[in-house]
């Protein structure tokens, strides 16, 4: 079973909700990014998320997109955030990885090399933004040859041929989009939340996660009552880009992850 | 054609390896809606009549085709300019913003959004929302909110909100970028109208259509006034929608010679350049795959042109195609090409081009020699230089 199958499995027999987190890889240093990654893993993060920086990443909000400037102002490339996988897995064997990005990024690299070396560096999932199932059957067949599963997105506007033609090609866990707009967008209604994630949970076995728009403690818990994980993303980032000591701002990540882990538990 | 080379309809919005859906899962329900909505207009008659009366009463199609005769005797060939810029709103761009307009009321969509470059789109979709009474807003790159500020102002006078983009280079990507942010977010009232024929499927094909009326056009015309086809059609490239506009119904005529030619800014061996065609490689960006201009970690580099319209890294996927089968080929001039090419025109034909265009003038002027006296040559004038007037000015060091 692969490191995410094994997470969920463990989540489901605890009957807890998952915690994913993103934090964009070299944001604000290429230094920065690990020990963050472990931080969040302390701190009570289930599943983690690391972006890989574009230059123009369409799907994200102001926070998101800042982030990818500061990355690749310090000159982070696809190999990069390999080599950042690794350095982790080095200290932790268990805890899943997901990349998140852009498929510009993985076309450059080649599909193939790059789900080779993305399995020998200890990648776990891989999301591509703009990479809908229609588009997908090069590379998901490259990841699948190297056991990286290849999630999807389903968002508010996904209609029920769609939902199924997804659910058909999914696998790892599925990403439900809370909300019609960007990252870090201001209008989450948890109500359709928890109806639009129930639908998708009658068509799959798989996990469903919650993004987009959960950014704080009360947030989480709303959303997480209705899901089996939710995924955070600006908030976090805000606080990697916050103008800080490395010190300061690991103190920070850690205080604000552990507070969405009470969330999710309490 | 035959074999290799032969030229194929789209299929699932693919051109070859090029095109195709490639956007966030929240646009693809628009996507298809907006796909079958377009198919189920090609066939229908109502639709087309309203398409073709606004063309004729709105715009002031036919646009002329003239023949340049002082021109054509400094240079050679019969040079003949298919003069898009003297439709209403200065250029080839009302074309499209005049159909997808009427899609937009189709879908009963009381918004439209729309990215520019060089202003002429914006310009042209905010006078179509005027017209319908449709709430606008346009993305533009605040360093093209600077140099195309007259655009700009035009844009306000018809009642639209310009809003300037920060993020990125600053220029046509980053506001295409920001448009799509808007159109993920506000996907149920608001249709985008994309002013080239890139962007995801079906819009390369659909803009390819509205601006094919150019094409179809130029062929009745070329055919009346010289009694036969063109030898050679001569148009810019940036987004490449007034190259297809007049290249596509020509694409079976292989004898008839396809050039686009691209923004060479400073040179092309300078890097600082926008063209995508003759010196980037094969990627993903704004939802259509297609040359880009890119590094090898596939981030996609700022581009340089003289002109706002041509400064873009991508290109759309027909090109890449027409490329690809090399029925079309892809040259480039540069900036100080483009602009002896916009002073010619002015002081041969007393006619003012855009930028944009006289890069395809440029490139009939560096080539002429190439040609025999009865070559004849069509130019699409893609659009008229006024608003271009204070970035020469400022190159002459003058201020107006």
């Amino acid at each position: 079973m692969s490191r995410l199958g094994r997470r969920f499995a463990a989540l489901s027999a605890a009957n807890r909700t998952a915690l994913t987190t993103f934090i964009t890889a070299g944001d604000p240093t290429l230094a920065a990014t690990v020990p963050a990654l472990h931080q969040l893993v302390a701190s009570g993060a289930d599943v983690l998320e690391l972006g890989i920086p574009f230059s123009d990443p369409e799907a994200e909000g102001p926070a998101i997109q800042a982030s990818s400037e500061r990355g690749l102002a310090n000159g982070i490339r696809l190999t990069t955030c390999l080599d950042m996988v690794r350095e982790f897995r080095a200290r932790d064997d268990e805890t899943p990885i997901v990349l998140m990005g852009y498929l510009n990024s993985v076309l450059a690299m080649g599909e193939a090399v790059f789900a080779r070396a993305a399995s020998d560096a200890g990648v776990d999932g891989l999301i591509m933004v703009n990479l809908p199932p229609e588009e997908a059957q090069t590379l998901k067949c490259e990841l699948d040859r190297a056991d990286i599963d290849l999630i999807f997105l389903v968002a508010p506007t996904t209609t029920d041929a769609r939902l199924v033609k997804i659910l058909g090609r999914a696998s790892g866990f599925v990403y439900y989009v809370s909300l019609k707009g960007i990252t870090g967008a201001n209008h989450l209604d948890v109500r359709a939340v928890a109806e639009r994630v129930a639908k998708i949970k009658a068509h799959t076995d798989l996990p469903v996660q919650v993004g987009f728009g959960i950014k704080d403690a009360a947030s989480a818990r709303a959303v997480g009552q209705h899901a089996d994980g939710v995924v955070i993303g600006s908030a976090l980032v805000t606080t990697m880009g916050s103008e800080v000591d490395d010190e300061a701002r690991l103190i920070r990540l850690g205080e604000q992850t552990l507070a969405l882990r009470q969330a999710l538990d309490g | 054609m035959d074999g290799a080379n032969r030229y194929d309809q789209p299929v699932n919005g693919h051109f070859g390896e090029h095109g195709g859906r490639f956007v966030a899962e929240t646009l693809m329900h628009a996507l298809e809606e907006l796909a079958a909505l377009y198919d189920s207009l090609a066939g229908d008659p109502v639709f087309q009549q309203e398409l073709a009366a606004d063309l004729k009463h709105y715009v002031g199609r036919p646009t002329p085709l003239y023949h340049a005769e002082r021109l054509s005797r400094e240079l050679g060939p019969q040079i003949f300019f298919k003069r898009e810029d003297l439709n209403h709103t200065g250029a080839h761009k009302v074309n499209n913003t005049i159909g997808q307009a009427l899609l937009a009321k189709r879908m009963g969509k009381p918004r439209v959004i729309a990215e520019t470059g060089a202003g002429q789109h914006g310009v042209a979709t905010a006078t179509v929302a005027a017209r319908l009474g449709l709430s606008c807003q346009v993305y533009m790159g605040a360093e093209d909110v600077k140099r195309q500020s007259l655009n700009v102002y035009r844009m306000k006078l018809l009642g639209a909100e310009v809003i300037p983009v920060h993020s990125g280079s600053r220029t046509l990507k980053d506001a295409m970028n920001e448009a799509m942010r808007d159109w993920v977010t506000n996907v149920d009232n608001t249709h985008y109208i994309i002013g080239t024929v890139a962007g995801p499927d079906p819009y390369p094909r659909l803009v390819r259509d509205f601006q094919s009326v150019i094409g179809k056009e130029t062929r009745i015309q070329c055919l009346e006034q010289v009694g036969r086809l063109p030898d050679t059609l001569v148009a810019c490239v940036g987004g490449g929608s007034n190259a297809i506009g007049l290249f596509h119904p020509f694409i079976d005529d292989t004898d008839v010679r396809l050039v686009g030619v691209e923004a060479g800014g400073l040179g092309l061996d300078t890097g600082r350049h926008a063209a995508p065609l003759n010196a980037g490689r094969v990627g993903v960006l704004h939802g259509n795959r297609t040359y880009l201009m890119q590094d090898d970690d596939g981030q996609i580099i700022e581009t340089h042109s003289i002109s706002a319209g041509l400064d873009y890294p991508g290109v759309g996927p027909e090109h890449a195609y027409l490329k690809d089968l090399q029925r079309a080929e892809y040259a480039a001039v540069t900036d100080d090409e483009a602009m002896a090419a916009f002073r010619l025109l002015n002081h041969t034909e007393g006619i003012m081009p855009a930028l944009e265009s006289s890069h395809a003038l440029a490139w009939v002027v560096r080539e002429a020699a190439g040609f025999d006296d009865d070559d004849v040559v069509v130019i699409n004038l893609s659009g008229r230089g006024d608003k271009d007037i204070l970035t020469v000015a400022a190159l002459d060091g003058i201020e107006i």
